[in-house]
């Protein structure tokens, strides 16, 4: 390793670990057989995925009535949960994409989890355009296709339709980044497994060899694909801001929405790969890859996004009233002050005063504190996209159209159904695959492990380089 | 099992520092690797073997281009010669609306190109198996081989002591 490695940065492999134990240690979910838990929460997953599966059944035999939707409120809590899902699968892309581009080497400890997790939040924000269409085998029609009918195309021109490429390439795209990465673990198993085992990890290692030259293949690819995944995060959180930002309804026709959306997505999804890593840790024991310094560069992006998100609602209740628009002026009092005032007071509470918190250091690196903010960040973010929708809806111009919306079981139902799908892809992903990167937590362990830096290393060595039985190789 | 007729002649390293050495060391006999397998990336590890620069970016930025031209030109083309609709008072053209799909299509494409140009090239694919010198190099193995095919018996014997040489802790041969 030529690396100097300041030894100010603690270390994120702790344990002092060797490869072979970091292959042992992570392969080990993957090999042994499920604990009393694991099928416990599985079976949960399942049964909630059942109850969604009638709620769906329910919305596609008897029709989108069933949700209580009305003709002022027409989106309720369809496309917030839409919203949400596909916020929460943007910070794994981040996570993998924007950290590797910044050089930050402890996304390898939560990258393939994180990866994992926006993997399966796009499937379930995938659930929301579908169903809330009525007619969901009518889906294939958003997608333009030579037909006999003129032909006729889609309209190019509406948000609606952005969003179908946006998602569409989101998950495509994070999709083979999560896989290209698995490729070389998938191997690592393949070589350890025996029988049946072996055959299936064979066949999802596609023949990796480790040679040199695939690796420096590999190194490119993820890194080109970072480079065009960061961009594309951005732009499909933007995308999906439009179908709001693009219309005329007061409290929704406003500039802000992108970076606004942008930093929401951020904010929420980092605080669900926090609430998932917390519990991932602690049940796989990889306490020593996923370490409260990974806790805490999660947390301070948290702070940061969430500040981000604050300032965004006070600069929209000020722009509303330097504006003089009396359609925004009033979209904004009725938030704070109308019906739906309990879901503003929660969404800014959540939202504004809790990511706060974590300017205390001491209260970043606490695990049950930062487990309690993560899930009261999710909520707030909810409501954040619940009152953007139903309470802009349900008063806009003319006050005659004016009404109020409650969701019916039907609309939970179809959310509960998402967390079901996620449960039980999350579980079964936790089994079958392994949930931290492997090769590339060995491939940093010399510049990060605790047996090679960190302020005891320092001490002990009394120099600035790394270790000190590390000679300079040549040019890293 | 894909099956290479050649026989190896392989060394195992327990460490990446010591595997570098060892190239070099080689490198400097003018001795002719035939592959070196790691269980991670080892930065600095391709210019020692003169590995020339992946090209994959390239055809990823083609790829791009290709997607941007296919979204941007059929947009372009039914709204102004297909079926051209006025839509909320804009014009047939109207570029800046055409953007967002454009990009998603340019950075799908490139993805999709790259992925499979990268699986194409490096000979890796659903249902492809390769033959493998050492079940663990995918774990904490390092290996230098060597295509002993149609080498001699001294010259195997000179490329095995060059291993020794270099601090390699097991030395086999292997026919795949």
């Amino acid at each position: 390793m030529s690396a100097v490695v300041s030894n100010v940065r603690p270390p994120i492999v702790t344990g002092s670990k060797t490869y072979h134990q970091i292959t042992e240690d992570i392969c080990k979910p993957t090999e042994t057989l499920p604990s009393a838990g694991w099928v416990m929460c599985l079976l949960g997953s399942l049964g909630i995925l059942g109850f969604g599966a009638i709620a769906f059944l329910a919305t596609v035999w008897f029709g989108i009535g069933t949700w209580y939707l009305n003709r002022t409120v027409g989106w309720g809590w369809d496309i917030t949960n839409f919203v949400w899902w596909v916020g929460i699968g943007h910070a794994g892309t981040l996570i993998s994409a924007i950290l590797l581009l910044f050089r930050q080497k402890w996304r390898t400890g939560v990258n393939r989890a994180a990866e994992a997790m926006t993997i399966f939040a796009v499937i379930c924000a995938a659930q929301f355009p579908l169903i809330h269409m009525g007619r969901p085998w009518m889906a294939i029609f958003v997608f333009p296709y030579p037909n006999t009918r003129g032909p006729l195309w889609v309209n190019f021109n509406s948000p609606l339709l952005w969003d179908v490429f946006a998602i569409s390439t989101y998950f495509i795209v994070s999709l083979l980044f999560w896989y290209t990465g698995l490729v070389p673990d998938f191997a690592t198993i393949r070589d350890r497994a025996k029988g049946f085992r072996k055959k299936v990890y064979n066949f999802l290692s596609f023949g990796w060899t480790g040679a040199a030259k695939h690796w420096q293949r590999w190194e490119s690819l993820s890194l080109i694909l970072a480079g065009i995944a960061t961009p594309l995060v951005l732009s499909v959180h933007t995308i999906v801001s439009f179908d709001f930002a693009t219309s005329v309804i007061p409290g929704w026709h406003t500039t802000i929405f992108p970076p606004y959306f942008v930093a929401g997505a951020i904010f929420s999804g980092f605080a669900m790969v926090c609430t998932l890593m917390i519990i991932t840790r602690k049940v796989l024991k990889i306490e020593d890859y996923i370490t409260i310094e990974h806790i805490e560069s999660m947390n301070k992006v948290i702070v940061l996004t969430g500040s981000i998100v604050g300032v965004a609602y006070l600069t929209e209740l000020f722009v509303a009233w330097y504006s003089g628009y009396i359609y925004e002026q009033y979209a904004f009092y009725n938030r704070a002050l109308g019906p739906y005032w309990w879901a503003y007071a929660a969404m800014m509470t959540c939202n504004v005063i809790t990511p706060q918190f974590f300017w205390s250091r001491k209260l970043r690196r606490n695990i049950a504190v930062t487990f309690i903010l993560s899930i009261i960040v999710n909520i707030g973010m909810w409501f954040e996209r619940f009152v953007i929708i139903a309470t802009t809806l349900h008063r806009d111009f003319v006050p005659s159209s004016w009404s109020y919306y409650t969701p019916s079981w039907v609309e939970v139902g179809v959310y509960l159904f998402t967390f079901g799908l996620f449960g039980t892809l999350y579980l079964l992903f936790i089994r079958v695959a392994p949930v931290v990167a492997m090769a590339e937590v060995k491939s940093i362990l010399k510049t990060s492990g605790d047996q090679y830096v960190g302020p005891a290393i320092a001490e002990q060595t009394g120099s600035n380089v790394a270790g000190g039985h590390h000679d300079d190789h040549g040019h890293h | 099992m894909r099956v290479l007729n050649k026989k190896v002649l392989f060394g195992l390293y327990n460490d990446e520092e010591i595997l570098m050495d060892a190239v070099k060391q080689i490198k400097q006999k003018d001795a002719e690797i035939m592959e070196v397998y790691t269980p991670f990336p080892v930065h600095g590890l391709d210019p020692i073997l003169g590995l020339s620069e992946s090209r994959l970016h390239i055809a990823g930025f083609l790829y791009g281009m290709v997607g941007t031209s296919i979204a941007f030109g059929f947009m372009s083309w039914v709204f102004t010669a297909d079926w051209p609709i006025i839509f909320g008072g804009k014009p047939y053209f109207s570029a800046p609306s055409f953007i967002p799909i454009t990009f998603e299509f340019t950075v799908l494409m490139a993805a999709v190109g790259m992925v499979v140009t990268f699986y194409l090239v490096c000979g890796l694919g659903p249902g492809v198996t390769n033959p493998y010198l050492d079940p663990r190099i995918t774990d904490d193995k390092f290996c230098i081989a060597f295509d002993v095919t149609n080498a001699s018996k001294e010259d195997i014997n000179a490329l095995s002591e060059l291993l020794d040489t270099t601090k390699a802790e097991e030395i086999h041969t292997k026919d795949i």
